[in-house]
């Protein structure tokens, strides 16, 4: 690219300053749109992502199942297994599993819990409600408990629980009201409502009652065995791996979040590629718009190259002419598009602070250097085509017309 | 494909300012064309300063025209973009692929040569006819070509203008040396040449 080329092609641009700005705006309004997308997707993605992992556990940790094993291997027996379903669900031992799972690389919590069913009773009202015991501090170690309560406090005395907000109202409940809670082993014990939460998921806010550790214990008739160990770990969409980490280095059964919700995955894909498809539509307009409007200038100015042809310029200088040109508008106008966006999207808030209604758009998920790029290589090869074009001009044709 | 030159035996010398008359369609448009090496002639042979210009590739006669050959037009076509002074100097630096300070001041020098020393900043549209014209012959010297090939360059011109062109070549042609061949149509521009060549139905009339 030799600096004559880059003197023409600046001083061609400079000398139509309103052609010049309209090119660069269809560029600028291209770049903003596909800079807005990939905001937009990628701050859906991350919403969605947020709202569905972020109140549950990202691995489930539980008592393997344990598969009777086979002791005849003669051939010709036929052997039927059958899976001892009679005993209780619980890890028995599963204090030293603790150190290995906090030592687990991408574990950012973990929760034992005590698990079990249980009516809860108000009078006559009656409720089925599943029982979570946790232990002190870890209340909010999976779900953000802590910031969801609505009524009361989230301190977890041995007779308090916290009920949710649907489960309140159904019944009734009020903060300081007494209740009956009846385990599925047969417990009876009275318990006052010491907060109500409300997390925004129907289950949880209608079945879920936390209590104290200890306390569920007892009611479970579990004096030291737990029912699983709920793990957080980061980045979310790691569990798979970490499970399997942690499924080899404790022996214990590992589910990740992943496996119970393929259809996400599989929403959270479409909507890549649609965002896809409409940035690459976006770039295709560029592509466009610079072509044809190079283009356009080549016939306006067929007589400009033939003169410079005939007077000794070399074909390569013609097309650095018109490839620099292009160049150029496809910079400026990413340039400005970008700054555009980033303009547009500074005072959207943080995608964890989006009201139910507004646009997730993660500002830092914009790709402002992928589009700066993208379209100035795009608005470069644009231009090849109608440069090689006007290097292909006859000199004496054009200087003739 | 229809033969529009036939049997031209022509030979310039340096420094010879000839006209070349002919009515429209007589070939004088393609004579200079096929000197100014902008097109191959389809036969025979086209020599300048020893080389053979029939034979040589694109790129060598692109270099050749832009060494040693200068143009001038009946339209100037200047570049709209650039001033008088980046006019004169664009086929030197597009062959440079830079504008150089040497360029600049022989550009200047030039265009002092042509009357237009207080017009070099100035753009095209804002030059009158004649300007431009001159401007032009000032763009075809800058290479020191040996051949400035002139393709009826005062017939856009009005007399007085054209006058001061023709003059301006004359005072060029005795003054450097360079060859000057002027396609016209006006007996009074081929008045002042001193070779008169005539082209009729593509040959040269005795």
């Amino acid at each position: 690219m030799s600096p004559y080329a880059a003197k023409l092609a600046f001083r061609h641009l400079l000398s139509h300053p309103g052609q010049t700005a309209l090119l660069i705006t269809g560029v600028t309004l291209g770049v903003t749109v596909f800079i807005f997308m990939s905001a937009l997707i990628g701050g859906l993605a991350s919403l969605l992502t947020l709202r569905t992992v972020g109140s549950i556990p990202h691995i489930i940790l539980e008592r393997p199942d344990r598969d009777p094993a086979i002791l005849s291997e003669a051939p010709n027996v036929q052997v039927i297994t059958q899976k001892d379903l009679s005993r209780r669900e619980q890890i028995a031992i599963w204090q030293p599993a603790i150190p290995i799972i906090s030592q687990t690389p991408g574990v950012t919590a973990f929760s034992p819990q005590i698990r079990g069913a249980a009516f809860l009773e108000r009078g006559q009202a009656i409720a089925s409600v599943g029982i979570i015991g946790v232990e002190p501090g870890k209340l909010s170690a999976m779900a953000d408990i802590d910031r969801a309560i609505i009524g009361g406090s989230s301190s977890l005395p041995p007779d308090g629980i916290l009920v949710g907000s649907r489960l309140a109202k159904d019944l009734g409940l009020v903060v300081g009201q007494v209740v009956r809670l009846s385990s599925d082993r047969g417990r009876i014990r009275s318990f006052r409502i010491g907060g109500i939460f409300e997390l925004g998921i129907a289950s949880a806010d209608r079945q879920a009652v936390y209590m104290n550790f200890t306390t569920a214990r007892a009611l479970f008739d579990l004096p030291t065995g737990i029912s699983r160990i709920e793990i957080k770990v980061e980045p979310a969409i790691d569990a798979p791996n970490i499970a399997a980490v942690l499924r080899r280095s404790t022996g214990l059964k590992a589910t990740a979040w992943t496996e119970d919700n393929a259809q996400l995955f599989e929403g959270l894909d479409a909507q890549a590629r649609t965002g896809t498809i409409i940035k690459a539509f976006a770039l295709i307009t560029i592509v466009i718009g610079i072509a044809s409007a190079m283009l356009l200038s080549i016939i306006r100015r067929q007589s400009e190259i033939g003169i410079m042809r005939a007077m000794g310029a070399s074909k390569t200088l013609v097309v650095s002419i018109f490839v620099l040109e292009g160049t150029l508008i496809g910079l400026a106008g990413a340039i400005a598009g970008a700054a555009l966006a980033w303009l547009a999207l500074a005072p959207m808030p943080p995608v964890s602070e989006v009201q139910s209604g507004g646009l997730p758009i993660d500002q830092a998920q914009g790709d402002f250097l992928l589009a700066i790029l993208l379209t100035t290589v795009a608005a470069a090869l644009a231009s090849v085509l109608p440069a090689r074009r006007a290097s292909r001009i006859d000199p004496v044709e054009a200087i003739g017309s | 494909m229809a033969r529009v030159l036939k049997g031209i035996d022509l030979a310039i010398d340096y420094g010879e300012m000839a006209a070349l008359l002919g009515p429209s369609g007589s070939g004088k448009s393609t004579l200079l064309t096929i000197l100014g090496t902008l097109m191959r002639a389809s036969g025979g042979s086209h020599e300048m300063l020893g080389i053979d210009l029939i034979n040589a590739s694109e790129k060598q006669r692109t270099e050749f025209r832009s060494r040693h050959l200068g143009f001038v037009f009946q339209f100037h076509h200047l570049l709209p973009d650039l001033t008088a002074l980046e006019n004169v100097m664009m086929p030197a630096a597009s062959a440079a692929g830079r504008e150089t300070s040497a360029m600049r001041h022989r550009a200047a020098e030039l265009l002092n040569a042509v009357g237009l020393a207080d017009r070099r900043d100035y753009r095209p549209n804002a030059l009158s006819g004649g300007q431009r014209q001159r401007v032009a012959v000032a763009r075809s010297l800058i290479n020191e070509p040996v051949l400035v090939l002139a393709d009826e360059p005062t017939g856009n011109l009005d007399l007085a203008s054209a006058d001061k062109v023709m003059e301006l070549i004359r005072r060029i042609n005795e003054a450097t040396k360079t060859s000057f061949l002027i396609s016209t149509h006006d007996e009074h521009i081929a008045t002042q040449c001193l070779r008169r060549i005539e082209l009729f139905d593509g040959r040269i009339a005795d």
